[in-house]
């Protein structure tokens, strides 16, 4: 039983770091062992945002040599973006094992991943010109104090609090997930994929490749792979809904559409608001209510049903 | 402030049971001993009010069940903030109002209050209600009345998935439309949705009827359509007219639907007559 949650603001941004906040919050007893955020702020042509991290939370308490092996591997990183002929523009130290970095860079994508992913104990969290991915263990509240998320001005966001079932309470296996390599698509799902094995390996069978064993992470590389043989966001979506088996919700985000999807014996919650100015989904209503105190009409999208919101 | 209750020991039935006979346990004369405990007296007469939104779901609950204790008949609560398992097990009458959304579980096991809910609800209102009535205004989550067994639940708006899922008894009423495996294993009971309802609707239904007023996605296992009769649509148009809803076309043009029974295959043998025959 995780929570899911998601908002975009149509025609105008807001502080979608404090809100997604508030929403996992009220969402934490669905999920406490982690929670992301991936959140789309303002796009920068030719620019792009890698947010990766060098160790687990829990190395940095294990072993005397683990701050200098941290060190080591962020130089690394540093010195393979310059031998790729990126522009480094911002580097900030999210946390002591959480790295951002802002480019300029006219190459592809997937080569840099692969390159910064090569090295030791480094996981690309997620590239994009406008996505963000931020993933942790502990509360909401302990990830966005962390990694100071309130403020962060954007126009949609999803969000995710896990609770562990079938996988490590880590950071690799937190959700969100980022569609490697294809910049701003991430995932966040609520539910179970059957046919989760069959469906990494044909899609591994195309060249891609998975950094987790998590169910979750397939949608998100099926979705843009789809996209990337030329289906549209919603297209893709519809057709998960036949070649994904299992009990899911999930809520996709790229650089400027927010998209739900519930499976054909909709066996997962989701509580949809919708006005014109603002959209937001999420397990309970409760924390659509965190954002929207007043009395808000809402509703339950229905088994098979795909939605697609533009920014 | 003690909490008085007509709670009185119910005592243990030391009679075997054997065979098909069925024992008397509950005799009228005998009723007042079977009261539920923490079922109050309460004078409808008597109001109060109450700010929900600063308290938690416990505390919520427990403010409804003291002013209930001090015989207040008709309470107003405001500002549930869709919290979850909401006004649950009130065994006794009331006319409660709540001015708001309810999250998951509302009104859960409930015995005989009349709930008027003016917002939403999520997931699973009403499950288990045995006696009274819950209205919403607006829609409702999935899992509707699950394994509802008595009383009238109502929901004027659309409502998600499974609607009645394992009903065995009671009326379900929806103004709009319905998802899907509405009635699934509905086992006695009446339901009907105004508007249309999604796939496998009444899927291994054993008993209970359901009505539609609009497009069915598609009829579950065993589940089949079935002559409308002149008693039911009386019955139908006075219960839609009890809860201000109406149907288009006229309750005649409902499409029933009830079980096939090809499913059935109840076992006639009690166990013990089962071992002396295997």
């Amino acid at each position: 039983m995780c929570g899911i949650a998601g908002l975009i603001h149509r025609g105008s941004a807001g502080d979608v770091g404090s809100e997604m906040t508030s929403m996992l919050k009220s969402l934490k007893h669905r999920g406490p062992d982690s929670t992301g955020y991936a959140l789309y702020g303002e796009r920068r042509t030719g620019e792009l945002v890698v947010r990766v991290k060098v160790a687990e939370q829990q190395d940095m308490s294990q072993g005397f040599d683990v701050r200098r092996l941290v060190k080591e591997r962020r130089n690394e990183i540093q010195r393979r973006l310059h031998e790729l002929g990126a522009k480094l523009l911002e580097d900030t130290q999210a946390t002591e094992y959480a790295y951002r970095f802002r480019i300029e860079y006219a190459g592809n994508v997937r080569d840099l991943a692969n390159y910064l992913e090569d090295v030791d104990g480094t996981e690309v969290l997620s590239i994009g010109h406008g996505l963000e991915l931020i993933k942790d263990l502990g509360d909401a509240e302990q990830v966005s104090n962390q990694y100071s998320l309130a403020g962060f001005f954007g126009t949609h966001a999803i969000g995710h609090t896990r609770m562990a079932t079938e996988s490590a309470v880590d950071i690799r296996s937190a959700h969100p997930y980022w569609a490697y390599p294809f910049a701003d698509i991430a995932v966040v799902h609520n539910g179970q994929l059957t046919n989760y094995w069959n469906g990494r390996r044909a899609l591994e069978r195309r060249g891609h490749r998975f950094v987790s064993n998590c169910d979750s992470e397939l949608i998100a590389v099926y979705l843009a792979d789809r996209i990337a043989q030329g289906a549209t966001l919603e297209g893709a979506m519809q057709t998960s809904l036949e070649e994904l088996d299992g009990v899911f919700t999930y809520l996709v985000a790229t650089a400027d559409s927010l998209g739900m999807a519930k499976d054909v014996m909709a066996a997962k919650p989701m509580v949809l608001y919708e006005s014109e100015r603002f959209i937001a989904l999420a397990s309970e209503e409760v924390a659509i209510r965190s954002i929207f105190p007043h009395e808000i009409d809402t509703s339950d999208p229905y088994e098979g049903q795909v939605r697609v919101w533009k920014h | 402030m003690p909490v008085t209750t007509k709670e009185t020991p119910l005592g243990i039935h030391a009679e075997r049971l054997s065979g098909r006979s069925q024992q008397r346990f509950f005799r009228p004369e005998e009723a007042a001993r079977f009261t539920y405990p923490q079922a109050f007296e309460v004078d409808f007469n008597k109001q109060a009010q109450f700010d929900a939104g600063p308290l938690s779901t416990r505390e919520i609950n427990l403010k409804l069940r003291e002013l209930m204790s001090e015989g207040f008949g008709t309470v107003i609560m405001t500002n549930p903030g869709a919290k979850h398992a909401l006004a649950v097990g009130i065994l006794n009458r009331l006319n409660l109002r709540i001015e708001g959304s309810l999250g998951y579980f509302g009104c859960g096991l409930i015995d005989g209050p009349n709930i008027h809910i003016t917002g939403r609800v999520g997931w699973s209102c009403a499950e288990n209600m045995l006696a009274g009535t819950v209205v919403i205004e607006k829609n409702a989550g999935s899992t509707f009345g699950a394994a509802l067994r008595g009383g009238d639940l109502v929901c004027k708006g659309d409502v998600g998935a499974r609607v009645g899922i394992d009903m065995k008894g009671g009326t379900i009423i929806v103004g709009g439309r319905a998802g899907a495996f509405c009635g699934f294993m509905m086992q006695r009971g009446r339901m009907v949705i105004l508007g249309d309802v999604g796939k496998n609707l009444g899927d291994s239904m054993y008993d209970g009827t359901i009505y539609v007023g609009g497009k069915i996605g598609s009829l579950g296992v065993d589940a089949i359509p079935a002559e409308m009769t002149a008693l039911e649509v009386q019955w139908l148009e006075r219960k839609l007219k009890q809860y201000g809803l109406e149907c288009p076309r006229g309750a005649n043009s409902l499409q029933k639907i009830c079980a096939g029974r090809q499913l059935w295959n109840y076992d006639n043998l009690e166990p013990a007559e089962k071992k002396l025959i295997l």
